[in-house]
């Protein structure tokens, strides 16, 4: 299952300053698994030590936050788009 | 692809007028450059600017702060800039009124209010953090700004940058009041109305704001925006009298502004300004978007997002970044965190300017109808000397009263037209007084 992943700039070091990659994964759990085999470091940015990701940082998945979808458990098809944002300031 | 420039062939502008040397993580404190990063690299988490607090002491006295601008510049020592001369537009030092008539009327002894609806330029606290980013964004060498905005910021990033010579390009809901789209083109920037609610917003420039090189001000420029808030604590210190409230009531988005007027208050209890005590702070939530309101209600240290839906759109954020410590402040200072119904929050709008003679926009009203709220269930004593902030002009958001306030009594130019008119206004008036009594 191949989906696209926007790379936020503080982890596009990981990614040889990549902003965008393919990655594979059939949920987010999964794509973050595959995501540390292909960038080795970039879990830990992601995950906390108990493993539940980070509460400044938001997934979305082809736009809706995966906390309103079923959180890492959100399942991911053929061209979805995963875009990795993390928490700014209101306005 | 546009590469991304504005860091990378920057120095970082430092001058001996500076009083701050770093950001830090508020989670993990990891350190970094003074330049446009917002958040940490290792865990995420918010940076924040670090100040020389033992310097200040040595250097600023109440005197010198009265001897500065009438502006948020009376205190740039406590803000992140090097510069000698900041973008100032007289933003701030907008009136504390006492408000003797709504206190009588919610059962108060000592009620002011902060009245950021007539700050400068654009009639919103926006101004302040605006005038901090864009003079730090200077600094840093950037020359087009943005931000993502509900409307208020927008008003402010367009107008500021207007005086500053910048360009701009800012990014809005496109649902957004009238008012605030015009208070924005007006001032001549590109405005991208993106159809999606305001999270969405944010997202998608999150997603732009390292790839044009541009000063976002609510993301890369986020730790020295967000310093502009406090300046919302400082004048309320100076203006009591060098001395801190006991209760503070203020609209919560993002969170953001709470935990400033926070900060504020504690770098004057820090260097010596004002006389240390617990301030309790109170925030005030729109129902139909109060995900900070619920994790306080449910004893929750977490902040469950939600999907926006209410008039309060200026603080119509589902998924505030700085809501956690929104929470924290609100626990340990034994305040609260309370949700109004759009209805009560109409209602707010009106008893502020029936009282006080001040029209503010829906979080203003969300603000007031919470106060009032809290206040009926005994969680404000009627002894507290207490501060509601008002950020921002009902002016700008007419629709929302639309409907809920009088109609103008239109007559002929006769006298006796005007003496029927008279005569039914007042039975009018007579009937709303015994509907109250009833």
């Amino acid at each position: 299952m191949s989906v696209k992943v926007l790379i936020p700039t503080p982890l596009q070091k990981f990614t040889r300053d990549q902003a965008t990659i393919e990655c594979d994964g059939s949920s987010i759990s999964e794509l973050l698994d595959s995501l540390e085999q292909d960038f080795p470091g970039i879990k830990a940015r992601l995950c906390d030590e108990q493993g539940e990701l980070r509460r400044f940082i938001n997934f979305y998945v082809n736009s809706e936050d995966i906390r309103f979808l079923d959180g890492k458990n959100t399942t991911l098809s053929e061209g979805d788009e995963v875009s990795i944002v993390p928490a700014v300031a209101g306005g | 692809m546009i590469q991304a420039t504005q860091t990378s062939n920057l120095t970082c502008t430092r001058s001996t007028a500076a009083t701050f040397s770093a950001l830090k993580c508020k989670e993990c404190g990891a350190e970094y450059e003074p330049k446009a990063v917002h958040v940490c690299e290792f865990c995420f988490g918010p940076l924040e600017v670090l100040y020389d607090y033992s310097a200040l002491s040595r250097t600023v006295t109440r005197e010198s702060i009265q001897a500065g601008p009438k502006s948020i510049w009376r205190y740039r020592s406590f803000l992140p800039v090097a510069t000698d001369t900041p973008i100032d537009v007289g933003t701030g030092m907008t009136p504390l009124l006492q408000a003797n008539r709504l206190a009588r009327r919610l059962g108060l002894k000592r009620l002011f209010i902060k009245n950021d609806a007539v700050n400068m330029p654009t009639l919103s606290f926006k101004d302040r953090v605006v005038s901090v980013a864009l003079t730090r964004a200077r600094e840093l060498g950037f020359t087009t700004v943005s931000c993502a905005s509900t409307g208020n910021l927008a008003n402010s990033t367009a107008a500021i940058a207007a005086y500053a010579g910048l360009e701009c390009c800012v990014f809005i809901p496109a649902d957004l009041e009238a008012g605030k789209v015009l208070g924005t083109l007006v001032y001549s920037p590109t405005v991208i109305a993106v159809q999606g609610n305001y999270d969405q917003v944010n997202r998608l420039c999150s997603e732009v704001a390292n790839t044009y090189g541009w000063g976002f001000v609510n993301i890369n420029l986020r730790p020295y925006y967000s310093e502009g808030s406090k300046t919302l604590g400082y004048e309320v210190a100076e203006q009591l009298g060098w001395q801190l409230p006991d209760h503070i009531v203020a609209p919560l988005a993002s969170g953001s502004l709470f935990t400033k007027i926070y900060k504020g208050f504690q770098e004057f209890i820090k260097v010596g300004l004002v006389d240390d005590k617990t301030v309790r702070f109170s925030g005030a939530q729109a129902e139909g978007c109060s995900p900070i309101a619920q994790a306080f209600r449910e004893n929750r240290d977490f902040i469950t997002p939600v999907k926006p839906s209410t008039i309060a759109k200026s603080i119509a954020i589902g998924n505030p970044a700085d809501g956690v410590y929104a929470l924290d402040i609100a626990r340990k200072t034994n305040g609260n965190i309370e949700a109004v119904t759009d209805s009560e929050i109409i209602d707010g709008i009106k008893l502020l300017a029936e009282t006080e003679g001040i029209f503010t926009e829906t979080a203003g009203g969300t603000t007031i109808a919470v106060l009032k709220k809290l206040i009926e269930a005994g969680k404000i004593d009627p002894d507290e000397t207490t501060v509601a902030y008002i950020t921002g002009n009902g002016l700008k958001t007419q629709e929302a009263v639309q409907g809920y306030i009088g109609e103008p009594l239109t007559i002929e130019p006769k006298l006796d037209n005007f003496e029927r008119a008279w005569e039914r206004a007042q039975t009018l008036d007579r009937l709303e007084w015994q509907q109250v009594l009833v």
